[in-house]
């Protein structure tokens, strides 16, 4: 039996050091099933659910859904990832700081924060860290308050790709996000995240390299396909295998870029 | 055990939710409300969706308590005779076989009909996507949406 219990602020939920339930559609998985331990903690702080948008950056409580962004029209450049995560259901009660820790093939969403340059406000510290390594603590996540997300300023310059099998709906074959802002012809500050390639979301070194500081043409696409998987190891599951996974990731990195060429 | 005070289809309710215990089950066993099913347990079917405050919910993937002071409708709710719109157009459409879909169905299409009286085929397949049929091949149960949604118009 599990208790979820309530707490009035996000700093109590720190110091209680009970795993952190979120919107709770992974959570309730395993509490239905009898195998979540026997106490987690929420918390009921407004500021949680808080999106506040003023200027280049837009902070997001990690307690806010992906239909709460969805009904943003400010926010649009991250509504095809929003829209990504499960079904309607899900999306009215999964949250942003969930998808964080979502275990594979989940976490699209973190994807996009990833390729965004996105910061993660962890409860109870000053300042700020890198969503791409706020990920990598799967064993014991740091309880995060809210993400600093830098708006793209071109929304071109944004790209967002999901491949799964079962339309619209389906869990990731892997997933996508590129940010290539461009200076002068040339692409100043790439970066590229894939989902489902591995124990997280995480940045393709290779790829970057390919691109950063080029034009976004066709020598430089192949490139960054040829070199799309380096240093990634992605897991074999039921949707597909590594080898797969491996072998189509250059394909699917090729078609979103020539798509923002 | 927390006492959960709430509306039903728009009855006012209070029952007793255990620790953990999600808000189907409560449905289910603790108030007697049959119309949301078990399906899979883990959101992946739909069939327990129902509409908390207006917004569709995997009933099985919230907790009980968390229905305290809210307005909770059911498929039960519809219409006792069964002659709600939807479910009009789910009987002429031959939108069900075996049936375990159609109350998460019916209220998934619900919500959608209530936020946008005059959805496009698209929208229809989207506002579905969450919930599984494994007998109709999904193509009645959208053109009874859609046919429900002119009948309304
Ligand atoms: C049917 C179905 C389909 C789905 N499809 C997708 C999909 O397509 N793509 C996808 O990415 N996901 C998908 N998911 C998984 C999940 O719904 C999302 O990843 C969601 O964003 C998780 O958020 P949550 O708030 O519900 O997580 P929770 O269940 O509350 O938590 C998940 C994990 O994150 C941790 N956590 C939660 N909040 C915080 C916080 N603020 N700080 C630190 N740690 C935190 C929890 O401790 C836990 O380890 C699906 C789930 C279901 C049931």
């Amino acid at each position: 039996m599990t208790v979820i219990e309530t707490l009035p602020t996000l700093a109590e939920a720190a110091r209680s050091g009970a795993p952190f339930f979120g919107g709770g559609t992974i959570w309730m998985r395993a509490v239905n099933a009898g195998e979540a331990p026997p106490r987690l903690v929420r918390t009921a702080d407004p500021a949680l659910r808080d999106i506040q948008g003023a200027g280049d950056a837009v902070r997001i409580g990690a307690g806010v859904t992906m239909a709460q962004i969805l009904a943003r029209g400010d926010l649009s450049f991250l509504h095809a990832p929003a829209r990504a995560i499960g079904g309607p259901q899900v999306r009215n009660q999964a949250t942003v700081g969930g998808n964080l820790f979502a275990p594979h093939p989940y976490g699209d969403f973190a994807v996009a924060l990833i390729a965004l340059g996105a910061r993660a406000v962890l409860a109870g510290q000053g300042g700020a860290r890198p969503v791409e390594e706020v990920v990598r603590d799967r064993a014991r996540p740091p309880l995060v308050a809210a993400l600093e997300v830098p708006r793209p300023r071109d929304a071109r310059a944004f790209g967002w790709l999901k491949v799964s099998r079962v339309k619209p709906k389906g869990v990731s074959v892997l997933s996508i996000a590129v940010l290539a802002p461009r200076e002068g012809g040339r692409l100043r500050g790439v970066r590229v995240a894939f989902g489902a390639m591995g124990p997280h979301p995480m940045r393709a070194a290779g790829a970057e390299r390919a691109l950063e500081g080029g034009a976004l043409d066709a020598a430089a696409i192949a490139r960054a396909a040829a070199q799309a998987a380096e240093g990634l190891d992605p897991p074999t599951d039921a949707i597909a295998s590594a080898w797969y996974r491996r072998a189509v990731a250059g394909v699917h990195l090729r078609r979103l870029l020539e798509g923002m060429a | 055990m927390r006492p959960v005070t709430f509306t039903l289809n728009g009855a006012p309710r209070a029952a007793f939710a255990a620790e953990g215990q999600n808000l189907l089950d409560f449905l289910r066993r603790g108030v007697g409300d049959l119309s949301p099913k078990y399906g899979c347990g883990q959101g992946s079917c739909g069939a327990c969706t129902v509409i908390v405050d207006g917004e569709t919910r995997l009933a099985c993937l919230m907790p009980a308590e968390d229905a305290a002071g809210r307005r909770v409708e059911t498929a039960a709710g519809l219409d006792p005779q069964g002659r709600h719109p939807l479910q009009e157009a789910f009987m002429e459409h031959f939108a069900a076989q075996c049936g375990y879909c159609t109350p998460g169905m019916l209220m998934a299409a619900r919500a959608l009909l209530d936020r946008n009286p005059r959805p496009s085929r698209d929208e229809v397949i989207e506002a579905i996507s969450g919930n599984l049929c494994r007998c109709t091949g999904y193509e009645p149960i959208i053109a009874a949406i859609l046919s429900a949604a002119e009948a309304r118009a």
